[in-house]
């Protein structure tokens, strides 16, 4: 065990997968010699060298369309896209080609890779630094989405999408990735894909959340406690999403409230609303709640705490879904 | 089988002056003093803006920043071989080239401390807002010509965009339309030698980039981006001949003197050596040696360019602090045209939260 916050965490989980299978590959830009602008590729180079851990030229659609030959003839890519808003430019290589080389080949080729970027707001980031676009990828089939939410999550989970036979989109979300520190095993483990975890447990009402908006809602929590008890859900893969857990807590609790800070309009909310309410419909208490930004341009830092969710906007959602009578 | 040779091709380079501030007349542009005074102002109005950022970003009153010292003279002596009514269509590092151009300087600071009400273009300024994703822009410059050649409009469009951006497919792709449509376009490479951490001959493998033109059927050159009086007769050459419908690639040969942006550490990748190497081709200092060698005006006036730049840019951002907080309505009205009526209960949810 080590104290790790997420960055380290992740370092450490592309280290240990580097050294335990020599078809890794992990590439984009300034991964290398710099060891990633946010450092999560860090001393990766010297350790194994440049073939394996490759300085690409600036160009996101062919480090991913490059990604899915590698993982054709062998390999396992982890392709890093710098931010959020430059995965746009990978669109065309992950829908068209990546999502349905499984599909297209009848099984007889798969597309095994991982593309990581670091996603979301809050960091008082330039334009198109604070995107939050996981629902283009939940929706196109083929794609899994992961987006940890803590550092001990983060590398479980990077490991599971390093191993799995199917594409992994991996989002990080860079405001967490040096705000919380805990212990993480230094050697491998596995977050299985696919289970969300039930981060506190609680009575009243239920809250769905992932990634960068957890660490927000569990202090929505804190805030409303005398009010209502939470049962707090970290989703922590967005497709395929683990819907029995949600299904049993609002079974349990009748109620519930959905986090995150991508735009409301068909956002995951709205996904995960729609399949509650038909499966849970005789259990609901209150109307399903969302809590998102507003459905407007990711505005310039000044204004962004206006834009994102805040923990008094979640407590908010939650007094009102709770007491709903 | 015989073969025969098609096609030969050369890339020409163009230096006018010096590192030591000796001008070669050959090749000089026509200087006027008014021009070259022109030129060093906004050199220097460019540096007083960057080390001013530099130092709100360190007080935490400014986003991260990427500084453009070191290429001012390719920023500086491009936009200056434009008319008025010519259109720039920037990448994020080109401060200079708006302050050449006589763009507010507290919209800039505005913009990067964060304050969307900057990126308000003033009506009288062709230009495009910063555009952050790489190479993106490219593509709008070309349409921009398209649209300027059929409607007769008698524009010249001036894109910039790093030796990072060369790599990408928006660059192919919007020098192909260029050449295939000949449109009166530039395309203005400021190869400062890296791109982030990727030195330049990383990021591609081609011994110029300005010879990635030559595939597209488009002529191209090679200029000492830290000579501006190179980067200005390259400019209006290029600016002639898209008068006439031709486009031009000019690969602005210079350097990146600071880091990256201030999140980066450019000691990580390369040597002090190096930037040493380069600080002696500083741009401005070799401006100055030509003026004060042709008696164009003396240190004292020197140091009162400096003095006015300096106070230009802290009035600035005296503007751009008292600005005030932004209106909730106003990261709302610009979606779409009419607001929605979604958008419309969002406001209202908006409004009434606590701030
Ligand atoms: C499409 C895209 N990918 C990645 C980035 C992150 N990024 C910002 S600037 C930069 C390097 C750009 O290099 P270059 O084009 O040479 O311009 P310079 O920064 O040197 O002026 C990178 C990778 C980005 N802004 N856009």
């Amino acid at each position: 065990m080590a104290v790790m916050n997420m960055v380290d965490a992740l370092n450490s989980a592309l280290d240990n997968e580097l050294e335990r299978d020599p078809r890794v590959v992990v590439l984009g830009e300034d991964v290398g010699r710099d060891g990633g602008v946010f450092r999560v590729t860090q001393s990766l180079l010297k350790k194994y060298g440049e073939l394996r851990v490759v300085d690409t030229p600036l160009a996101e659609s062919a480090i991913v369309g490059a990604s899915l030959g590698m993982s054709l003839n062998g390999l396992k890519p982890v392709a890093e896209v710098q931010f959020d808003g430059f995965t746009y430019a990978t669109f065309d290589q992950l829908f068209s080609h990546v999502a349905r080389m499984r599909t297209r080949t009848r099984g007889r080729f798969t597309a095994p890779l991982v593309v990581r970027f670091p996603y979301g707001g809050l960091v008082r980031a330039l334009e198109h630094h604070s995107e939050s676009p996981e629902a283009f990828f939940c929706h196109f089939p083929g794609l899994k989405v992961v987006a940890p939410s803590s550092p001990y999550e983060a590398k479980g989970l990077l490991i599971a999408a390093i191993r799995d036979p199917d594409p992994v989109i991996f989002m990080e979300p860079k405001r967490l990735y040096r705000a919380i520190k805990e212990d993480v095993p230094e050697t491998p483990y596995i977050i299985p894909l696919g289970e969300a975890r039930v981060v506190q447990e609680g009575s009243d009402v239920t809250i769905v959340s992932y990634g960068s908006m957890l660490q927000s809602c569990l202090e929505a929590v804190k805030l409303v406690a005398g009010a209502a008890s939470c049962e707090v859900i970290d989703l922590r893969t967005l497709t395929p999403w683990d819907e029995r857990t949600v299904i049993d807590s609002v079974g349990k609790t009748g109620r519930l409230v959905i986090v995150h800070e991508a735009p409301r309009n068909c956002g995951l909310g709205g996904e995960i609303a729609a399949t509650i309410q038909q499966k849970c419909f005789y259990k609901l208490s209150a109307p399903i709640a969302r809590v998102t930004s507003w459905d407007i341009i990711t505005p310039l830092p000044k204004m962004e705490t206006r834009h994102f969710p805040s923990v008094s906007r979640i407590a908010k959602a939650i007094i009102e879904t709770a007491t709903l009578q | 089988m015989v073969f025969r040779s098609l096609a030969r091709f050369s890339v020409n380079y163009l230096q006018v002056l010096d590192e030591h501030g000796q001008i070669d007349a050959r090749h000089a542009p026509k200087l006027t003093p008014a021009l070259v005074k022109h030129a060093f102002d906004a050199m220097v109005l460019g540096r007083a803006f960057d080390e001013t950022a530099l130092a709100l970003q360190r007080e935490g009153r400014l986003l991260t920043y990427g500084p453009g010292k070191g290429e001012e003279a390719a920023h500086a002596g491009s936009a200056l071989a434009l008319r008025k009514g010519d259109w720039i269509v920037p990448s994020f590092r080109e401060n200079t080239a708006y302050l050449a151009r006589g763009y507010p300087p507290e919209l800039l600071f505005e913009y990067w401390m964060g304050d969307e009400r900057g990126q308000k273009m003033p009506k009288e300024h062709k230009m495009l807002p910063v555009a952050v994703p790489v190479s993106t822009q490219i593509p709008h410059a070309v349409g921009i010509a398209y649209a300027a050649k059929l409607l007769k409009k008698n524009e010249v469009v001036l894109t910039y965009f790093g030796d990072g951006a060369t790599s990408k497919g928006d660059f192919y792709e919007a020098l192909n339309f260029a050449g295939v449509f000949r449109l009166p376009v530039i395309f203005a490479c400021i190869n400062n030698q890296y791109a982030i951490s990727l030195p330049r001959e990383r990021q591609s493998a081609a011994r110029t980039l300005a010879q990635k033109a030559i595939a597209a059927g488009i002529d191209s050159i090679q200029v000492d981006g830290n000579d501006v009086f190179a980067c200005y007769r390259a400019t209006q050459q290029a600016v002639e001949r898209a008068r006439k419908g031709e486009p031009t690639l000019i690969e602005f040969y210079t350097y990146r003197m600071g880091d990256h942006t201030t999140s980066d550490e450019a000691s990580r990748y390369r040597s002090a050596k190096e930037v040493a190497r380069w600080a002696k081709r500083d741009p401005i200092s070799r401006l100055s040696k030509y003026a004060l060698g042709k008696k164009l005006w003396n240190k004292q006036h020197e140091q009162k360019i400096w003095k006015l730049a300096r106070k230009r840019i802290s009035d600035a951002v005296a503007k751009a602090e008292a600005i005030g907080t932004q209106p909730i309505e106003d990261i709302f009205a610009y979606t779409y045209s009419q607001p929605t009526p979604r958008l419309r209960e969002q406001l209202e949810e908006a409004r009434k939260e606590a701030v």
